[in-house]
C-alpha cells in the first residue's frame, strides 16, 4: 500500500471524505483564532461550558423540524447566546465571577436539553446531537460552516484590537471609554457561532475541541497573538486531517477520532514544544552572556 | 483660579461602607498634588471616584467640563495581564487612542511618536521585545510611554512607583515633574514622603477622612501623619447610618 493510497485516495474516492475534510478546514479557519483568544482571557472552560450549553436549543429544534440544519443551528445559537447573555449580566451586575455564572447557566441549560432529547426525542437522536456526523455533512451544513468560518474573519479583523486590550488591559480600555462590554458580547456570539458550526460535524459535546485543543497547543509553538491564531488553525486542520484518514482506514468514529488527535498533538506539545514545554523546563540549555 | 475636580461633601465607598468619608476641596488647574495615607485609607477610591468609575455615596464631585478622554490614568498593576503576548510598541501604541479608536490604523507619524516616548522613558530599542519579558520597573517605564502619547491635560497615578527601583523611580518622577511644567494636572497617590517634600506643591493627607489638604510643607506635619496612623483599619459591620452631611 503506497502513501497516495493511504494519504489521498479516500478524498478522491469519496464526496463525503472530501465534505469532511472541507468542513474541517472551515471550522479550523474559524475556531483556530476564537480559541486562541479564549485562552488568552482565560476563558478556556467557558468555551466548554458554551458547547453543552448549545444542546436545549439544537434538541428543541429538533423537536420543532425534526433534522432541519438550519432550524437545529439557530435553536442552538439561541440557547448558547441566552446563556452566554445571562451569566454575562450576572458577573457585571453582582460580584460573582464569569465563571461561576457560566457553571450555573450552562448546567441548567444541558439539564433541560437532555431532558427534552429523552423525553421527546430517540436515542439515536440524542447520539446526533451528542456526537456529530461529519461523514454526513451536506451540502448545506457546509455552506453554513464556511459562512461562519468567513463572517467569523470578518469580525475578528473588525474587533480585534478592542478584544486584545480588553484581555490585556481592560483598566485602561474602561478609562478611555472603549465599548469593553460590546466587544466582550460580540466575541461570545463568535464563540457560539463557531461552536454551531462544530456541533453538526462532532456533536455538541465535542464541537469545543477543535476549538480548544489546538489553542492550547498553539501556546507551546508561537509568542505572539497573529502566529498563535495561524498556529492554531494549522493545528486544527492537521488533526482534522489526520482523524478523517484515521476514522477511514481504522473504521472508527469520526468526532472522537479528530478530536483524539488533536489531543496526542496536545501531549506531544505539553512534552516537547519549543516554548515552555516540558523538555523546554527540564533540558535546560546554556545559558547566554546576556 | 480655575478648577479641574471640585468636591462638594464627597462620600465614596463599597456596600455603603465609606472609604473616602465627607470630603470637601479642589484640584486647581495645573496643580501637582500627592495623595497620602496609610493603606485603606480611601487613596486609591478617590482616584476611581475623581475619574468616575465609582459614584459618590453622598455629595457632589464636578469634573468641570472634563471629557473622559481628557483623564488618563494609571491603576495599581493589579489589573494588567503582564504575561500577555504583546509587544512593548504595541502596548505603547494604545495610546493614541484617542485618535486611532477601535478601528483606525497608526499612521507613521503616530508610531515615530511611540518611539520617541519609549526614548523619552529611556526604553529606546525595547519595542519589539514581549511585555513578558520585562521588569517590572521596566514595565511601568512602558506604561508612562503610553501616558505620554495620551497628551491628556489630567493625569491620575495610583501607587506609580510601588515595588521600583530608586533609579526608576527617580526617571518617572521626572517625567512627572515635566507634565506639571507643561501645565497638566497630576494626582499620584504615594507611600515615599521624601519624594512628595521634594518634588509636589500640594498634598492631600488622607485616613478616610480627610486629615490635611493644602500645600505640603503645612500638611506633612507630624500631628497629621500621626492621626491618620490612627485610623481604624476594619470596618465595622454594625456601623449605624450616617448622620453627618445633608444625609
Amino acid at each position: 500500500m503506497d502513501a497516495h493510497a493511504v494519504l489521498i485516495q479516500p478524498f478522491v474516492e469519496f464526496g463525503f471524505m472530501r465534505r469532511a475534510l472541507v468542513a474541517c478546514l472551515a471550522l479550523s479557519v474559524g475556531s483556530g483564532p476564537v480559541g486562541v483568544l479564549l485562552v488568552l482571557r482565560r476563558m478556556s472552560l467557558v468555551g466548554d461550558a458554551l458547547g453543552h450549553a448549545v444542546l436545549p436549543g439544537a434538541a428543541i429544534g429538533f423537536m420543532i423540524a425534526g433534522l432541519s440544519l438550519v432550524v437545529m443551528s439557530l435553536g442552538g445559537f439561541i440557547a448558547g447566546l441566552v446563556v452566554a447573555t445571562l451569566s454575562g449580566v450576572v458577573a457585571r451586575v453582582t460580584p460573582q465571577r464569569e465563571d461561576a455564572s457560566f457553571a450555573a447557566f450552562y448546567l441548567i441549560s444541558l439539564a433541560l436539553g437532555v431532558l427534552i432529547v429523552s423525553t421527546h426525542g430517540s436515542n439515536v437522536d440524542l447520539v446526533h446531537v451528542l456526537f456529530g456526523t461529519i461523514l454526513a455533512v451536506d451540502d448545506a451544513s457546509l455552506l453554513l460552516v464556511v459562512s461562519i468560518a468567513t463572517l467569523t474573519l470578518f469580525t475578528l479583523a473588525v474587533i480585534g484590537r478592542g478584544l486584545i486590550v480588553e484581555c490585556f488591559d481592560p483598566g485602561f480600555l474602561r478609562a478611555v471609554g472603549g465599548p469593553g462590554a460590546v466587544v466582550h458580547f460580540v466575541f461570545l456570539t463568535l464563540v457560539v457561532m463557531n461552536l454551531v458550526a462544530g456541533f453538526h460535524a462532532l456533536g455538541t459535546l465535542m464541537a469545543v475541541g477543535l476549538m480548544m485543543l489546538p489553542a492550547a497547543v498553539a501556546r507551546f509553538w508561537a509568542g505572539e497573538v497573529a502566529t498563535l491564531a495561524a498556529a492554531s488553525s494549522a493545528i486544527a486542520f492537521a488533526s482534522g486531517y489526520a482523524g478523517l484518514l484515521l476514522s477511514y482506514h481504522a473504521d472508527l468514529p469520526s468526532g472522537p477520532a479528530i478530536i483524539l488527535v488533536a489531543g496526542g498533538v496536545y501531549m506531544v506539545s505539553v512534552v516537547a514544544g519549543p516554548r515552555g514545554s516540558l523538555w523546554a523546563r527540564f533540558m535546560p540549555r546554556q545559558h547566554l552572556e546576556a | 483660579m480655575t478648577v479641574v475636580f471640585s468636591l462638594h461633601d464627597v462620600t465614596l465607598g463599597y456596600d455603603r461602607h465609606p472609604a473616602v468619608h465627607h470630603l470637601t476641596g479642589s484640584f486647581a488647574t495645573g496643580s501637582l498634588t500627592a495623595v497620602v495615607g496609610p493603606n485603606g485609607s480611601g487613596k486609591s477610591t478617590l482616584l476611581k471616584g475623581l475619574i468616575g468609575h465609582l459614584p459618590p455615596l453622598e455629595g457632589r464631585l464636578e469634573r468641570n467640563g472634563l471629557r473622559h478622554s481628557d483623564i488618563a490614568y494609571l491603576p495599581q498593576q493589579a489589573e494588567i495581564d503582564r504575561s500577555f503576548p504583546i509587544s512593548v510598541i504595541d502596548t505603547v501604541l494604545l495610546g493614541h487612542w484617542r485618535t486611532i479608536g477601535l478601528f483606525r490604523s497608526v499612521t507613521r507619524p503616530q508610531w515615530r511618536k511611540a518611539e520617541g516616548a519609549l526614548r523619552a522613558v529611556g526604553l529606546d530599542g525595547f519595542g519589539r521585545r514581549p511585555i513578558a519579558s520585562l521588569s517590572a520597573g521596566q514595565f511601568q517605564r512602558v506604561l508612562f510611554a503610553r501616558m505620554l502619547l495620551q497628551n491628556c491635560p489630567v493625569i491620575l497615578l495610583d501607587e506609580p512607583f510601588t515595588a521600583i527601583d530608586a533609579k526608576t523611580s527617580a526617571d518617572l518622577m521626572r517625567v512627572v515633574v515635566g507634565w506639571h511644567g507643561e501645565g497638566r494636572t497630576v494626582v499620584a497617590v504615594l507611600h515615599d514622603l521624601d519624594q512628595v517634600r521634594g518634588n509636589f506643591p500640594d498634598t492631600l493627607v488622607m485616613a478616610r477622612e480627610p486629615v490635611a489638604w493644602g500645600a505640603t510643607g503645612e500638611v506633612l506635619r507630624a500631628e497629621h501623619l500621626f492621626q491618620a496612623r490612627q485610623m481604624a483599619e476594619a470596618w465595622d459591620d454594625r456601623a449605624e447610618v450616617c448622620r453627618r452631611g445633608g444625609g
